[in-house]
């Protein structure tokens, strides 16, 4: 074989794809008409039982709808009728505030936790009491102290982004080389410009890690953090098609999704090549 | 003589905690005397305290009893004026290898501009051959190119001593010869005091100007200090010419095969005097028997 390995893996990534769609188009599509019925019985009854097609949508139907929201993706008829566009926009700005707040939050206690075994042990019992606990647990208790839907939504990213970085920075920062905090007390390094000039570049690609896992889990708890609160948002656009048995918006949606938590979580890894340093 | 070196180590001691709840010593109460500019290797078998007492001398490790006398200061921790070549080179993989060693002299001088630390920084690239090589990072480098990176930036700050922590072992043969000839040739042209802890006797007979001989652990001491008799301005290839050569390489030798572990039976109870420990100049008296038998080259293939 003379082609790439990419290449080959492309085909049959291709292969597999044609496959899923054949097999999904096969079970959805209808079988004709199955019982003689009475024109007005028959529109009441729907498709399924006049022609035997399945209320799933086929691959056909949401690619035609996939295409719909293409070429229009940020259109707002009102409340419960904006563009896909929109509500992804909506649910990108929740995830980015949170998750930034989270960084600012996170990083820097981390790194005190990493630098002082102090800190580690004294933190140690809160983290793992917390780490656990599923972050739409507490959308109540936001939604009763802070009295905003969408900023709850907004501290449920936080919190929720908030552990993996935290517990990632203080391992990288605690397992930071002994020869290169050597090299820094030789030099006479003080203490901040250690932390700058050997510490933080060592740990990077381990907070980087964290950042990396943090976002793909922010990412997964916007869409059920949405639902609860509803409104806006990608999360929101899910629940409410749902509601109007749109399944052909439904599997947009989730595509949707799928393609923005793989661009997120792809930053972050590009990201975290650019602090890596091959020793 | 105690006291009145340039570097003065006054009998140090190291122990610590067993697992078992008793107390280890690794090495007990060392003394030794450097003079500036002097070059001294320290010989003996692994786990034998070598690295604990050039980390003291470094400030990274402190004794448990004694202290070290640098130009009349005490060490109380690491210093700009000790810089250490550690055996895994430890450079900085994010940074360049001009980065590295800019890190080194933006340290000792914090006030200096950008353009007066890379001109210090690329001066003692030049000086280890590294030219042309600033923009790498140690990756991209061989293990000798990444030791001369080490040796840069120690020298770079331009210390009083320079510490050794087994600094060519990582290396190749070829490597490390080449390595040896320019640390040597760069020691004599600046002058540098230096300490060394070696594996190798023969880098050793090259290199220093002492050897200090340590025995076994635990309770490690200063057994002898072997005088090196070779020329200061000594080359490579015509070492093993010189008729004392053979007499200092057997006495270490024999010192590493037998006497590092008997030593303690040797010197008998309370009979060693560990402040003024033996000067041994090997080879002086005895005629260069070998030598006067065999031509030079045959020794030379022979010990190979």
């Amino acid at each position: 074989m003379t082609s790439s390995l990419g290449l080959r893996a492309a085909v049959v990534s291709v292969a597999l794809f044609a496959m899923f769609v054949t097999a999904w188009h096969l079970a959805t599509r209808g079988t004709g008409v199955v019982a003689q019925l009475d024109p007005e019985y028959a529109k009441l009854m729907g498709a399924t039982a006049t022609q035997g097609k399945s209320a799933m949508p086929g691959p056909l139907d949401v690619g035609a709808k996939l295409w719909e929201h293409v070429r229009r993706p940020f259109y707002d008829n009102g409340p419960n009728d904006k563009g896909v566009g929109i509500q992804l926009a909506y649910s990108i700005v929740r995830v980015a505030i949170g998750y930034f707040a989270a960084v600012l939050v996170a990083v820097p206690i981390g790194f005190m936790i990493g630098m002082s075994p102090l800190l580690s042990r004294a933190f140690d019992p809160f983290i793992q009491v917390l780490k656990p606990i599923s972050p739409l647990a507490w959308m109540p208790l936001a939604l009763y102290t802070i009295r905003d839907s969408g900023l709850s939504a907004i501290f449920v990213i936080f919190i929720c982004a908030l552990w993996p970085m935290m517990i990632n920075t203080a391992f990288g920062v605690g397992s930071v080389r002994r020869e290169w905090l050597n090299v820094a007390r030789t030099l006479e390094v003080g203490t901040l410009r250690r932390a700058f000039t050997i510490v933080l570049p060592a740990a990077a690609p381990t907070i980087l890690t964290g950042m990396r896992i943090s976002i793909g889990i922010a990412w997964l708890v916007i869409v059920a953090a949405e639902m609860l609160v509803g409104g806006t948002g990608i999360g929101y656009f899910v629940w409410n098609e749902w509601n109007n048995l749109s399944i052909a918006n439904v599997i947009t949606a989730i595509l949707v999704i799928g393609l923005t938590g793989m661009v997120l979580d792809q930053i972050l890894a590009r990201l975290t090549r650019l602090v890596t340093f091959p020793e | 003589m105690p006291g009145d070196g340039f570097i003065s180590i006054e009998g140090i001691t190291k122990r610590f905690a067993a697992p078992g709840g008793g107390v280890t010593t690794v090495f007990e109460d060392l003394w030794l005397a450097m003079r500036r500019g002097e070059f001294v290797c320290i010989i003996g078998h692994s786990g034998c305290g070598k690295t604990t007492v050039l980390n003291i001398l470094a400030g990274l490790d402190t004794p448990s009893q004694g202290a070290v006398i640098v130009d009349n200061q005490a060490i109380e921790g690491p210093s700009l004026d000790r810089a250490v070549i550690f055996q895994s080179h430890a450079l900085l993989p994010w940074r360049s290898v001009m980065g590295n060693v800019a890190y080194a002299v933006a340290s000792k001088w914090r006030r200096r501009s950008h353009a007066d630390i890379a001109a210090q920084a690329q001066k003692f690239i030049d000086l280890v051959g590294l030219s042309g090589a600033e923009a790498k990072r140690p990756a991209e480098l061989s293990g000798g190119m990444k030791q001369r990176v080490g040796i840069a930036r120690a020298l770079s700050i331009e210390p009083k001593i320079m510490l050794m922590d087994e600094p060519f072992s990582a290396l190749d043969a070829l490597t490390r010869g080449t390595l040896q000839d320019e640390v040597r040739r760069i020691c004599l042209e600046t002058g540098q005091t230096v300490f060394m802890i070696t594996h190798d006797v023969d880098e050793a007979i090259y290199l220093a100007d002492r050897i200090v001989l340590m025995t076994n652990g635990p309770g490690a001491l200063f057994a002898e200090i072997v005088e090196n008799p070779l020329p200061k301005h000594r080359g490579r290839n015509d070492l093993h010419k010189h008729p004392r050569y053979y007499g200092v390489r057997n006495h270490i030798i024999d010192f590493l095969v037998a006497r590092s572990k008997t030593f303690a039976e040797e010197i008998g109870p309370g009979g060693f005097d560990r402040r003024n420990v033996p000067l041994v100049r090997p080879g002086a008296i005895e005629p260069p028997r070998v030598a006067a038998e065999t031509p030079p080259a045959r020794v030379a293939a022979a010990a190979r």
